[in-house]
Formats: structure tokens, C-alpha cells, sequence
């Protein structure tokens, strides 16, 4: 008897564990740092953390509604890029104008790569790859291959990035606030389940009518959206906006949704997994900050070493689930 | 009146059919006959054996990158770890020198064919989707390359690994040309007259038919990413021997980008099926021109950026299959 009750438990433990993959390495990973370097577990610390992660993280949140739907969008980087000159551009137009106008235009061109997907039907992979130049080449246009300083007499657009709200970060704060409102919007409205419904078969929700077509293409605009945000914020803090920025984000972007267990497949995943890992990879860049002597190359071994243990641990996890 | 109109279009339908069928089959090859008339005529010293030469020596890297790609995606996968495998069989061959050129080489061609039948592994054994186990491979391969030499340039003076980048047979045909060549060849003997081909292409077009059928998909799988990160290390050290030094930061950088996009633009539909060698080889000639063409006429690179783009849109939406 009690050593069924053992086998459950464990059972059940283990089963727990290989659900939450990410957060069981965020776990090990904060206990680990936060015993070995005593300035870890300070607020300070924490909240530069979160500020530096908040960036690919909004990002992140654009390309998990991208792969909810089974899509990809290789072009957010670019867009980052792009929202940023042009934020530095028109720092001199009032905050406002330097915050939405940027947005709005990442956000157009992730319309594009929304009808280039769905109208063209050219496969995302593609078309999002080549945005990812095209968009890069506008960047280096417009500023003619240099970067753009921000105005100096815009203080309010500096302290988007450079700001505090009791005590944290703004662009944390933004970070999690947006993370909270995807969470609700993927659960309780209808855009969500219809998001998620194109991501777990395409072929049946267009059966029960659903405008999969208007769908995906709100993801990209979406994605767009929130790379144009990160771009401004990456504008704020540099204090200029540089036509280089965000190259290969993409790729830093896609890696904390794989961390967060959102399957690329489409269908299944959700923005709190995203944030973790997100914090994971702030973590490990941080921890490497701290030791300081330790050849920063190894960051990349052990994160794409971490990265491959959480894919397979998930990958066991899909293979249960199907079974 | 109506259907006047309807019968009208549907003949329209008819005869633009055959006139479709043909702008999807040789659609690329028109763009890239046309980008080197329209250059031959409008940029100067366009039309130059030298200038022939130097396209072909530069589009060799992504060439190679983009033939090994073109198998992978015709199996229905996709390898963006190639850059990062270029650089460490690059920085491999660059630190065994002592051993001998060929030697260092091969094992720097044997390190690459590793991590590539590592991902193979992964894909067949684990189910983990292509995209994200060489995903991995590009973060960490990149950085084992990188922590090799400190991330610092390793310069070398060894003529007989530099001939790999400098060689002209005759004086004249740059080696990297032949090399490419018989890569070419290769490669479409492999794709359209070996049962190997064969089985790619079935399981880009429907993976468990093909395993039903009693393909080995498992050892196929880890032999098409092998193969992949051999072209990949290939061309790591063409580019190593070219400029006699091997930089772990800088080596490869995109070149997974180029690649794929060379691929889609010749055709091979990237959710697998049917592998378009020429037409890899004539995407990539495409880009290489246009880049070129848009350097000769001093115009600034980002212009091409965009141009890239234009065309990779284009030439896939030309070709994609419409029966799908």
C-alpha cells in the first residue's frame, strides 16, 4: 500500500516536473545564482534583470502569438531596428508622436507579412525572411547606415526606458503588464481561442468558420507591434536609435517561447511560459556578468546546452501526452 | 451577359495555364538571365571574364551552405545551425594545422558531420522539429566555436591550406569554381539518381507514408543533416583557406538566411517535396549577382537588402505550387 502511494507520488512529481520544464530550470537557475553571488538576490539586481530582458521579452510575447497560430516571423529584429530610428527621428516631435508612430509603422509592416502569408500564401518562414532584409534595408536607408541620436530636450521619451514607477523599471513594468494582458486574452476573449484553434488545425476551424485568414494575419500585426514597442524602449535607454539593433533577436526571441514550452507546432503554449524564459535567459547573462573572469563564450554552450534539455524534456512530454 | 464574362474567363484560364506552367518552371532562370543581360548592358566592366570570376569565388560559401540546404528542406526540414558549423570546422582546421592540411581539414569536416548527425539524432530519435534542435546547435556550436580560440582571429601562414582559397588551374579557373562544380554535380547525382534522393523527397512529401513504405527513416534523417553540415564545414574551409585565418565571431554569420533564401527562390517548396538542385544554384546566383551588381554601381548594400527581398517574394510567389 505504501509503496503505491510512493509510486503515485513520484509519479505525480515526476509528471509535474516534466510538465514545467522551464520553471524547474528558472528555479535551479535562481537558487544557484542566488547562492553564489550575494549581490543576486537584491532588488537592485532583480529589477535590472527584468529591465534588461524586457525588451526581447515583448518581442517574445509578439512571436508567441505568432506560434500559437503554427507561424513564425523571422522579421521582428528588423522591425526593432526600424521602430527605433524612427522613434529617435521624431524624439524631437513630443513623446507620444516618438512612441505610436514607430508602433504603428512595425505594426503596418507586420500587416504585410500577414497578407504576404495568407494572400500570397507564401510560408511564413519565407515571407517573415524576407521582410527581415527588406525591412532592415529601409532601416539603413533612412538613416544612411548610421545612427540617430535622440533629442536631447526629449526627457520625457528618455525616461520611457530610464524611468521608475514605485521603484521599478518602466520598461519592466510594461514587460509585465503586457505578459498579463496576453495571458487574458489568450484565456477569456474569443480572439484567443480562435488563435489557438488555427494553431491546433487549420484545416477544421476554417471548417466551423472561422476567418482563419483575418486571424493570422492580427498575430503578425501583433508581433509587429510589439517589436516596434521594443524597438522605442531600445531607443530610450541607448539614446539613440541604431540601424545594427535587434539582429538576431529573432532567434533570442524564438529560443525563450521554445523555453517556456510553447510548441512550435502551433496550438499549445502560453505568455507566462514566455516569461520565464525570458527571465531564464536574463539570468544566465547575468550570472556571466557577475563572474566576470569566466570566458563569456561559454554563455552560448550553456544556453543552447539548457535550451536542448528543455526541448527534449518537452519533447518526452508531447510524446506522453500522445500516447 | 453574365456568363458570356464567366466563359470568357475561363478560356483566359485556359491558355494563361500553359503560359503559368511556364513562368513556374523557368521563372527563375528569366530573372537571373535577365539581372545579367540588363547588368552586362548598364554597369560597367559588368560584362568581364574577371568580374564572372569573383561572382562565382564569392557565392561558392552559400552555394555549398544552400546545397546541402536544398536536401534538408526537401525532406520537409530546415538547418539554420550551418553558420555556427562553418565556423567550428573552420577553427578546427585553423588549430590542427600541426597535423598536416589534410588531415586538419578532414577532421574539421569530421567535427562538422557530427553535430550534424547529433541533429539528425535529435529530429529522428526525440521528434523535436528541426527549426528548434538546430536552433540550439547555432547558439551553442557558435559559442564551443568561439571558446576554441578565445574569440580572437587565428591567423595562419600555410600555403598548402591557402590553396584551397587561391588556386587557378591553368591560371585562370579559380578553385573554388571546380570545387563548386563537382558539389553541384554531386549533389543532383545524389538528389535525382540515387534511392537516397528518393527517400528525402518521399519524406518531405508525406513522412509516414514513407516510413509505412519501409524507408529507414530513422538513419536517413541523421544521414540528410550529416550531409548538410559537411557542405556547411566544406564551405567554412573554403572560406578559411581564402583568407588564411579563421574567425570564430564572424565566419558564417547569416549565411543559414542566404542559403534559404537561395533555396526558395530556385523553387524547393519549403515544406518539403520535390529538391530543386539548378534551381538552389540559380537562386543563389541571383542573390550573388544582384549584391554585386548593386556594389559595381555604388550603390549602397542596404539597396540590395531590399531588392532581396522583392525577389525572394516574388520568385517564390511565382513558383509556389498552385494544385496545393
Amino acid at each position: 500500500m505504501s509503496q503505491l502511494v510512493e509510486k503515485i507520488n513520484s509519479k505525480s512529481i515526476k509528471g509535474f516536473l516534466k510538465g514545467q520544464g522551464a520553471l524547474v530550470a528558472f528555479a535551479v537557475l535562481f537558487v544557484l545564482a542566488s547562492l553564489r553571488y550575494e549581490q543576486f538576490l537584491t532588488f537592485l539586481n532583480i529589477s535590472n534583470i527584468l529591465r534588461q530582458v524586457s525588451m526581447i521579452g515583448l518581442v517574445g510575447i509578439g512571436m508567441t502569438f505568432v506560434i500559437l497560430t503554427g507561424g513564425i516571423d523571422l522579421s521582428v529584429g528588423s522591425m526593432v531596428a526600424l521602430a527605433g530610428v524612427l522613434a529617435a527621428n521624431l524624439s524631437g516631435q513630443g513623446m507620444l508622436v516618438a512612441i505610436l508612430v514607430p508602433i504603428a509603422v512595425t505594426a503596418l509592416l507586420g500587416l504585410v507579412n500577414g497578407l504576404v502569408i495568407t494572400k500570397m500564401k507564401i510560408v511564413p518562414f519565407v515571407a517573415t525572411l524576407a521582410m527581415m532584409m527588406g525591412i532592415r534595408g529601409i532601416a539603413y536607408i533612412s538613416t544612411g547606415e548610421v545612427s540617430v541620436r535622440v533629442d536631447k530636450l526629449s526627457t520625457g521619451f528618455t525616461q520611457l526606458a530610464r524611468g521608475f514607477v514605485f521603484n521599478i523599471p518602466i520598461p519592466a513594468l510594461i514587460f509585465v503588464l503586457t505578459v498579463i494582458a496576453a495571458s487574458i486574452v489568450l484565456k477569456y476573449s474569443s480572439f484567443g481561442r480562435h488563435v489557438l484553434a488555427v494553431g491546433g488545425n487549420e484545416e477544421a476551424s476554417k471548417m466551423m468558420g472561422l476567418n482563419t485568414n483575418k486571424i493570422k494575419t492580427m498575430v503578425y500585426v501583433i508581433s509587429g507591434a510589439l517589436s516596434g514597442f521594443a524597438g522605442v524602449i531600445l531607443a530610450s535607454r541607448l539614446g539613440a536609435g541604431q540601424p545594427v539593433a535587434g539582429e538576431g533577436w529573432e532567434m533570442t526571441a524564438i529560443a525563450s517561447v521554445v523555453l517556456g514550452g510553447t510548441l512550435l507546432s502551433g496550438g499549445v503554449g502560453k505568455f507566462s511560459g514566455t516569461f520565464i524564459g525570458a527571465l531564464i535567459i536574463g539570468i544566465i547573462t547575468n550570472m556571466f556578468n557577475m563572474q566576470g573572469n569566466i570566458n563569456t563564450w561559454w554563455q552560448n554552450v550553456l544556453m543552447g546546452a539548457l535550451l536542448l534539455v528543455v526541448v527534449v524534456i518537452q519533447s518526452q512530454v508531447a510524446k506522453h501526452k500522445k500516447k | 451577359m453574365q456568363q458570356n464574362l464567366e466563359v470568357n474567363k475561363q478560356d483566359a484560364k485556359l491558355t494563361n495555364m500553359h503560359y503559368k506552367e511556364l513562368i513556374r518552371k523557368y521563372g527563375a532562370l528569366a530573372v537571373l538571365i535577365l539581372l545579367i543581360v540588363v547588368n552586362s548592358v548598364f554597369t560597367p566592366n559588368f560584362a568581364n571574364i574577371n568580374t564572372a570570376w569573383n561572382i562565382l569565388i564569392q557565392v561558392s560559401t552559400v552555394m555549398l551552405v544552400a546545397l546541402g540546404m536544398t536536401v534538408v528542406i526537401s525532406s520537409g526540414g530546415i538547418d539554420i545551425s550551418v553558420g555556427a558549423i562553418m565556423a567550428v570546422a573552420s577553427i578546427t582546421a585553423a588549430k590542427l594545422l600541426g597535423l598536416g592540411v589534410l588531415p586538419a581539414m578532414l577532421i574539421g569536416l569530421l567535427v562538422a558531420a557530427c553535430f550534424g548527425a547529433f541533429a539528425g539524432f535529435m529530429v529522428a530519435h526525440f521528434k523535436i522539429q528541426p527549426i528548434i534542435i538546430t536552433l540550439t546547435l547555432m547558439i551553442s556550436v557558435r559559442g564551443v566555436a568561439q571558446v576554441m580560440n578565445n574569440s580572437q582571429l587565428l591567423n595562419f601562414t600555410e600555403p598548402k591550406f591557402s590553396y584551397f582559397g587561391l588556386h587557378r588551374f591553368f591560371g585562370i579557373i579559380p578553385i573554388q569554381v571546380v570545387i563548386m562544380a563537382v558539389a553541384i554535380g554531386i549533389i543532383y547525382f545524389v538528389v535525382k539518381r540515387m534511392t537516397f534522393g528518393r527517400y528525402v523527397e518521399a519524406m518531405g512529401d508525406n513522412y509516414h507514408a514513407s516510413r509505412l513504405s519501409g524507408i529507414n527513416t530513422f538513419m536517413t534523417t541523421i544521414a540528410i543533416y550529416a550531409l548538410s553540415a559537411v557542405m556547411a564545414g566544406g564551405a567554412g574551409l573554403l572560406e578559411t583557406a581564402r583568407l588564411s585565418a579563421a574567425d570564430a565571431n564572424a565566419i558564417g554569420r547569416l549565411v543559414e538566411l542566404d542559403a534559404i533564401a537561395a533555396v526558395a527562390v530556385g523553387g524547393t517548396p519549403l515544406n518539403g517535396g520535390k529538391a530543386n538542385v539548378i534551381g538552389t544554384v540559380i537562386g543563389a546566383l541571383i542573390m550573388q549577382i544582384l549584391t554585386v551588381a548593386v556594389n559595381m554601381n555604388n550603390i549602397p548594400y542596404s539597396y540590395a537588402l531590399v531588392l532581396k527581398s522583392i525577389i525572394i517574394i516574388v520568385a517564390v510567389y511565382i513558383q509556389r505550387d498552385r494544385t496545393a
